[in-house]
């Protein structure tokens, strides 16, 4: 996908101001939210469930080498072939490797986060192979020629006029804004595809080192289409997402569908192991599976690894008031939210995604809300440390910074500075005690009064109330 | 050095373990994947597990009927079929050849699901009574595409085979079966889709209905 994350400032101040998104972002606002709280209800040890479903994928990343021996061994000997791509660029050349190699010509993909980070579709597309996103949102978006802004609800930015628009144009039908006949109309221009194509591609939310398999959880049913009905499968994941044991899906899947869509269990949750046996009537005649690091491994061994416990559920960004506010192509690759905000600086550099972990006011929400307890806010910390210490923040933040640090390190000329500038923002502030503007902080003034200090420094009542 | 190499001494690096290829690590890995230790549940208040069964499918917009006997099932499918006003033709699961359907007069076919099939009939493996979910094993006489590519969905399933957990449903495949399925489906509900304004409309690419039968 195309990296615009270096340009998020000016990314978001488009995006604030574009009617169509705020209006679609609004009307997204708390939905999934509720629905999270709902069914949460169901569950009356949440918090066990998420320590140990923590614990597991700790576990994993703690011997991750040993996991992904023993998953390539077990899957191996299920006759699926395992194929290791260091980079992005690799996943495209593997990809197209296997479908040259078997004349393919027709591909149909569901849903794939870690595709989206090679843009697999314009390279197959150029290697002169046709590639059908056939998850409703990830369709309507080929259409448009977007990518997806949000990694559960791809075309959340997208309302149902821009639907039947694109649908219109492209199907050469009447339009329609009736939202199932649009669900049915997709239908109808789908199914074909499923029953002609020759590959079907897949993500992969879990791989099972205990059977080698390949887990993919999802509702409308084109996730077992593309990976029952063409003769080859592929599914592309990143190498974090092995769990141990069947146990340990078990375990899992009580939170995922209820952190993503507020659903206790989604409508399909489909293992797969191997290609079809000889007796077989349905099922692919070749299963494949892409395992990719493309920046993965460089998290092992630092404060950030615990990004990798990520089951991508969504609900920290569905629960992030800057996403609210500004959605997912503001962050400029594919994974927004606060879990993009750690994970893009780490993948794509730090240089190219300065400002993304700077997004955030650290309220929180996140943390809360993250069914493997990744410490989001924390991660954020750490990036905001890394980009200081390697001098990538602008001149006049640094030289800030260095002021404070300073003064801070001279108690006497910080209190003496504390008691001038008090007095001097209370003369500013006027009889109404407001301040309308201060230096060099005009980006949260214009929105809001400051209250003016009064009275006395906590230093100076607290030196009077010893004496 | 290979892509897999590469990746493996990466990892290795990252978290500072010693040497180039696991060694007492790996064994821990395969003892922990024999553990097979279960996490925790939320407590699970009910003790009929068919009743509980149906309370979540019903939630998942499922539908349920009950028969007495296997014998019953076949005009059960009738039933349901004519007050739907849907067509009396089916592919069915091999693994079904063997019910009584003469009487029925049902267009049955006992075979892989073909995308101008509108009626699919299938049995269970089992169903987890926590979630309302069916699981199905794909095999020679169980092709997984028939509870897919028709619009309905009908599937026959004994209430002893209702178990549970999810975890139940995993011991019980591997004490009957010798290894898993090519596919292991677990479904719950028709296919169902939000992609447009989070609106909720059943049925996507797969079934628009699933209809359970419980046999006992």
């Amino acid at each position: 996908m195309l990296l615009t994350s270096f340009s998020f400032k000016s990314n978001v101040k488009k995006k604030l101001v574009d009617p169509v998104l705020q209006k679609n972002m609004k009307r997204f606002g708390g939905r999934f939210v509720i629905a999270r709280a709902e069914v949460m209800k169901e569950v009356d040890n949440l918090e066990d469930i998420r320590v140990a479903a923590a614990a597991i994928r700790d576990g994993i990343l703690a011997n991750l080498d040993s996991y992904l021996i023993t998953f390539e061994e077990r899957a191996q000997a299920r006759g699926t072939t395992v194929h290791w791509a260091e980079t992005a660029q690799d996943v495209n050349r593997i990809l197209i490797e296997i479908a040259k190699a078997n004349g393919v010509r027709k591909i149909v993909k569901s849903k794939s986060m870690v595709s989206e980070e090679s843009g697999l579709n314009d390279a197959v597309a150029a290697a002169d192979m046709q590639v059908i996103e056939t998850d409703l949102g990830e369709y309507i978006l080929q259409l448009a020629d977007e990518p997806p802004s949000h990694i559960i609800a791809p075309a959340i930015h997208k309302n149902v006029e821009e639907v039947a628009e694109l649908f219109s144009k492209h199907h050469h039908t009447p339009r329609q804004t009736n939202i199932p006949a649009l669900c049915r109309e997709a239908r109808e221009q789908l199914r074909p595809h499923f029953i002609s194509a020759d590959m079907g591609i897949s993500g992969g939310n879990f791989l099972i080192a205990e059977t080698g398999s390949v887990v993919i959880v999802t509702n409308e049913g084109n996730g077992r289409m593309v990976t029952t009905l063409p003769k080859i499968h592929v599914a592309i994941t990143g190498i974090e997402k092995v769990l141990p044991t069947l146990n340990d899906l078990s375990t899992i899947l009580r939170l995922l569908p209820r952190s993503a869509t507020g659903q206790s269990i989604t409508n399909y949750v489909s293992m797969l192991t191997g290609p079809k046996g000889a007796d077989d009537v349905d099922g692919p005649e070749q299963s494949h599976i892409i395992l990719v690091d493309s920046g993965r491994s460089r998290l092992l061994g630092t404060e950030l690894q615990r990004a990798l416990r990520c089951i991508r559920c969504g609900a920290c960004m569905n629960h992030c008031p800057v996403y609210q506010n500004i959605g997912g192509h503001a962050y400029g690759w594919v994974y927004p939210g606060p879990i993009g905000a750690v994970l893009t600086p780490s993948y794509v550099g730090l240089k190219n995604a300065l400002d993304l972990p700077q997004a955030s006011t650290l309220c929180g929400a996140c943390e809360v809300v993250c069914p493997v307890k990744i410490p989001l806010p924390e991660l954020m910390r750490v990036l905001r440390e890394q980009s200081f210490e390697q001098r990538l923040r602008p001149w006049s933040e640094r030289f800030s910074i260095g002021v404070w640090r300073t003064m801070a390190n001279h108690p006497r000329v910080y209190a003496r500075f504390a008691q001038v500038a008090a007095r001097l923002l209370h003369l500013m502030g006027g009889k109404k005690g407001l301040l309308h503007w201060l230096p060099g902080l005009d980006g949260w003034t214009d929105g809001r009064d400051m209250p003016a200090p009064t009275g006395k420094t906590f230093r100076e009542l607290y030196a009077k109330r010893k004496s | 050095m290979s892509a897999r190499d590469n990746i493996l001494a990466r990892v290795r690096r990252g978290l500072n373990l010693p040497g180039d290829v696991p060694g007492a690590e790996r064994s821990e890995v395969l003892r922990a994947i024999n553990d097979n230790a279960r996490g925790p549940r939320p407590t699970y208040g009910w003790t009929d597990h068919a009743e509980r069964f149906s309370l979540r499918s019903k939630m998942l917009s499922t539908t349920v009927d009950r028969v007495a006997t296997l014998n019953d099932a076949p005009a059960a499918v009738v039933r349901y079929l004519n007050e739907l006003k849907l067509p009396l033709n089916a592919v069915a699961w091999p693994a079904l050849s063997a019910m009584p359907w003469s009487a029925t007069g049902l267009g049955l076919e006992f075979r892989g699901a073909k995308d101008s099939d509108l009626v699919g009939i299938t049995g269970a493996f089992c169903a987890i009574a926590e979630t309302g979910s069916l699981m199905l094993l794909s095999g020679p006489d169980t092709p997984a595409a028939v509870s897919l590519l028709p619009e309905t969905h009908i599937a026959i399933l004994d209430v002893s085979r209702i178990v549970p957990g999810m975890e139940e449903a995993w011991t019980l495949l591997k004490s009957q079966q010798s290894a898993v399925p090519r596919a292991v489906n677990f479904i719950s509900g028709p296919s169902r889709t939000a992609d447009i304004e989070q609106t909720i409309i059943i049925g996507a690419h797969g079934p628009y209905r699933v209809h359970v039968i419980l046999v006992g």
